[in-house]
């Protein structure tokens, strides 16, 4: 559905002031920079619109995402609070790194996997399966064992939208979508009062907790402290380059999604690219709910599968730009704008926390919008050119 | 006359036929209790659905072969349930529920397929109802009157849909990545303002509702009227408002020249734009009803059904009725026959729940399941229109 028509002109075509590799270092990050500037002076607009202070509200939120550990010049009580704040958004940011990876690995052979959701909670699932049957493991093994269990549970549900478009071409926006909705549903039913998986507490609707033994290792800080996830995600970014760039499938996959036509007369399977891309894709963001299980959240309620995390991991592989780097520091601030705007860390009385919450939802959409809609930064920043006095329109070179 | 009976479409029609009988036999007001009877009509319509696969029906022949299946397996199920449960659960209010699920879903799948026959992929639909549910309530409160409040649900909805038009039409956006934004901004920018300008919640009695309209006069056809009066007698207003915009849509898509213009910009641009129809012109008024549509079911859930608003209150819809969409292969009639499918679906879940003890979380998975099958191509392809989610470059 989103393939690009051949009539449609190549991305470079809007970028006549750019060369080549200027455009790659710069240009690159330029707009995901500028969509993102823009969407926090909209969301400022918004605020000043609804009668609050935009400036204050923004560095309340900063504040609460413990960011300011980093300035030497915090220092005691706050620099004790600053680094609570920063292991919890250190700690959403390992998923959200994980699940970007999903729909960043997916794009990158041609396909848009909106199924992160889906695939994150069944590899939750079986993780949380793994960490509350096999009691008495040593610790070291159970733990493996429960992020493999995430893995394969991702690629399962990833697995499953690629055979389908492998095999029948369904497409996979959609088979995701409804995949996603059958796990939070399934998911609900697994663990809802007389159900199949349901904990030992009869008059919940929660799973067991997860042995002591299937528990992530805390590395920073205690109550709750933050687990060695993070490092499982810049492992996965690393992996993440390696495969692409480093791998016959890798090749294969990034062949299969510049032009599926000319990869098939290359001798490239395509279908079976398309079946891996997305097993591997639901991979990523398995152990991003398995890590998040084994981590910090030990167990489930039914009302927690409305969290929609991997829909933030969509925005983030959009403004990372499927880069590894980018994905990074994209997942950096929505964790940072999530924590701070939570009702833990924000002010009610500098700025209401469930404003906030909302807030940071709406920058999130205008991040994507602009992002995806590169043309209308680089048209704004032409007229930003053509603002400037005619003398110094004339010197600049004549474009060829 | 043999001949014409004996096609493979009759026997798989046959066949789907015996496997709702199957089921039909152990309800009331039959309530066969004899074991044999649901598993012969349902042997009978597997065999008839086998027959109609072997002789290439693949469609009718696999529907008669699920039919079968599932009709022998409900009426087991059935025949071990009390005859008092069932009659609880198989009511006609259940057909009346069925209605008041569907619309929602029914006025979203209707704006789903006006976008994308014209060619703009719509994943927003979610947003565009959500919209439509917060600024319905919005403008009931704000003027006391529900007409208001549909008015200004609507065109919130469409200029939502006009944002996702521009992005998608004049910046050639991925539409799937517009339409995504869409649904982010609408729970954002709702969730904000309901939070700015309702921090006690809304108490129902604060909003102007839908009328419902009872129709008294139906008790009075004799045989049926009771059961009639059961299922259409207290409908909302926006219910009935529903089927005309159903067909509607099939009149405008299909009989009129700017259906025909609208489709063709969908299936061909470039031939289109050949013969002098404007592209974009079609697009944007093809989005922008879209959102009209999708802000209307989102009005029935909020002033028309429960009469308050909550944070991502349509938690979902708008991709049922994407789901719609496509299983009813971008058509009015089957998307809306798809919507009471899944209406039907949520209606069941309720009383199953509270009679039968039957997760209401499970049979909520139907819906996605039935249109996976349905995308995968075990029930005939469902294919989009040629040109849906390409943008459009004028020469």
């Amino acid at each position: 559905m989103s393939q690009t028509t051949p009539s449609e002109p190549a991305p470079e075509a809007g970028l006549p002031r750019f060369s080549g590799i200027l455009y790659e270092r710069i240009g690159g990050a330029l707009v995901p920079l500028a969509a993102t500037i823009l969407a926090f002076l909209i969301g400022g607009l918004v605020v000043l619109i609804t009668g609050h202070n935009p400036i204050t509200a923004y560095r309340a939120i900063f504040n609460g995402t413990g960011f300011n550990w980093f300035f030497p010049w915090v220092t005691g009580d706050e620099r004790r609070i600053a680094g609570k704040d920063l292991q919890e958004t250190l700690r959403v940011t390992t998923p959200l790194i994980l699940t970007a990876l999903a729909v960043a690995f997916a794009f990158r052979a041609g396909l848009f996997n909106i199924g992160g959701q889906g695939q994150y909670w069944v590899g939750f699932m079986a993780a949380l399966f793994v960490g509350t049957h096999l009691a008495g493991l040593p610790r070291p093994l159970h733990v493996i064992l429960g992020l493999g269990a995430g893995i394969l549970g991702g690629m399962v549900w990833g697995g499953i939208a690629g055979f389908l478009r492998a095999t029948s071409g369904a497409h996979e926006v959609i088979t995701t979508i409804m995949l996603n909705w059958i796990a939070i549903f399934g998911g609900q039913y697994l663990y809802e009062l007389g159900g199949p998986l349901q904990g030992s507490n009869a008059s919940l609707p929660r799973s067991d907790v997860i042995d002591a033994s299937a528990k992530l290792w805390v590395w920073w800080g205690t109550f709750p402290g933050l687990h060695v996830g993070i490092f499982i995600a810049i492992a996965a970014l690393v992996v993440y380059t390696l495969i692409l760039n480093r791998t016959t499938l890798g090749f294969s996959l990034r062949a299969v999604g510049f032009n599926p036509d000319a990869a098939h007369y290359a001798g490239i399977p395509v279908r079976r690219s398309y079946f891996l891309a997305l097993a591997i894709a639901g991979g990523f963001a398995g152990i991003a709910g398995a890590i998040d299980v084994l981590g910090f959240k030990y167990s489930v309620d039914t009302s927690d599968f409305g969290s929609g995390i991997a829909f933030t991991g969509i925005a983030v592989a959009l403004l990372g730009r499927n880069k590894p780097v980018g994905i990074f520091f994209a997942a950096l601030l929505f964790a940072g704008l999530q924590v701070g705007t939570s009702s833990r860390n924000l002010d009610p009385a500098i700025f209401p926390p469930e404003l906030a919450t909302d807030l940071s939802t709406m920058i999130q959409a205008l991040v994507i919008f602009f992002v995806a809609a590169d043309v209308l930064i680089i048209y704004l920043w032409r007229l930003r050119r053509y603002l400037r006095p005619r003398q110094q329109m004339k010197e600049e070179p004549a474009s060829p | 006359m043999i001949d014409r009976v004996r096609t493979p479409r009759s026997i798989g029609i046959a066949g789907i036929a015996l496997g709702i009988f199957a089921f039909w036999v152990t309800v009331p007001p039959f309530t066969t209790r004899f074991f044999g009877i649901p598993v012969v009509f349902g042997l009978a319509a597997l065999g008839l659905g086998a027959a109609a696969l072997m002789q290439d029906e693949r469609r009718l022949g696999t529907f008669a072969v699920a039919f079968g299946f599932i009709g022998m397996l409900a009426g087991l199920w059935a025949q071990g349930v009390s005859e008092a449960t069932l009659k609880d659960v198989l009511t006609a209010g259940l057909l009346g529920a069925t209605l008041r699920f569907a619309t929602p879903l029914a006025f979203a799948a209707m704006g789903g397929i006006f976008s994308e026959r014209s060619g703009v992929v719509n994943i927003g639909l979610e947003g565009m109802m959500l919209t439509g549910a917060f600024f319905a309530v919005w403008g009931s409160i704000w003027s006391g009157s529900w007409v208001v409040g549909l008015l200004m649900g609507m065109i919130f909805g469409a200029i939502l849909a006009l944002i996702h038009a521009f992005f998608s039409i004049h910046l050639r956006a991925d539409q799937i990545v517009s339409g995504f934004a869409v649904n982010f901004l609408a729970l954002g920018v709702t969730g904000y303002l309901f939070s700015d300008l309702y921090p006690e919640g809304i108490q129902t009695n604060e909003v102007s509702r839908v009328p419902t309209l009872a129709l008294n006069f139906l008790d009075d056809i004799p045989g049926i009227g009771n059961f009639l009066h059961d299922v259409f007698g207290g409908l909302s207003l926006l219910v009935w408002l529903m089927f005309v915009a159903v067909a509607l849509t099939y009149v405008v898509l299909f009989q009129t020249p700017i259906g025909l213009r609208i489709r063709s910009v969908g299936e061909h641009p470039r031939a289109a734009d050949t013969v002098g129809i404007s592209v974009y012109a079609m697009r944007y008024l093809a989005v922008t009803t879209s959102g009209v549509l999708a802000a209307l079911g989102g009005a029935f859930l909020s002033i028309g059904f429960v009469g308050t608003f909550s944070e991502n209150m349509t938690s979902g819809r708008g991709f049922i009725a994407l789901a719609a969409v496509i299983f009813g292969k971008w058509r009015p009639g089957l998307a809306f026959l798809a919507t009471l499918l899944f209406g039907f679906g949520f209606a069941l879940a309720i009383p199953l729940q509270r009679e039968a003890g039957i997760s209401e979380n499970l049979v909520s998975t139907f819906p996605y399941i039935l249109t996976l099958v349905a995308v995968a191509g075990l029930i005939g392809r469902s294919i989009p229109p040629a040109a849906d989610g390409r943008p459009y470059v004028k020469q």
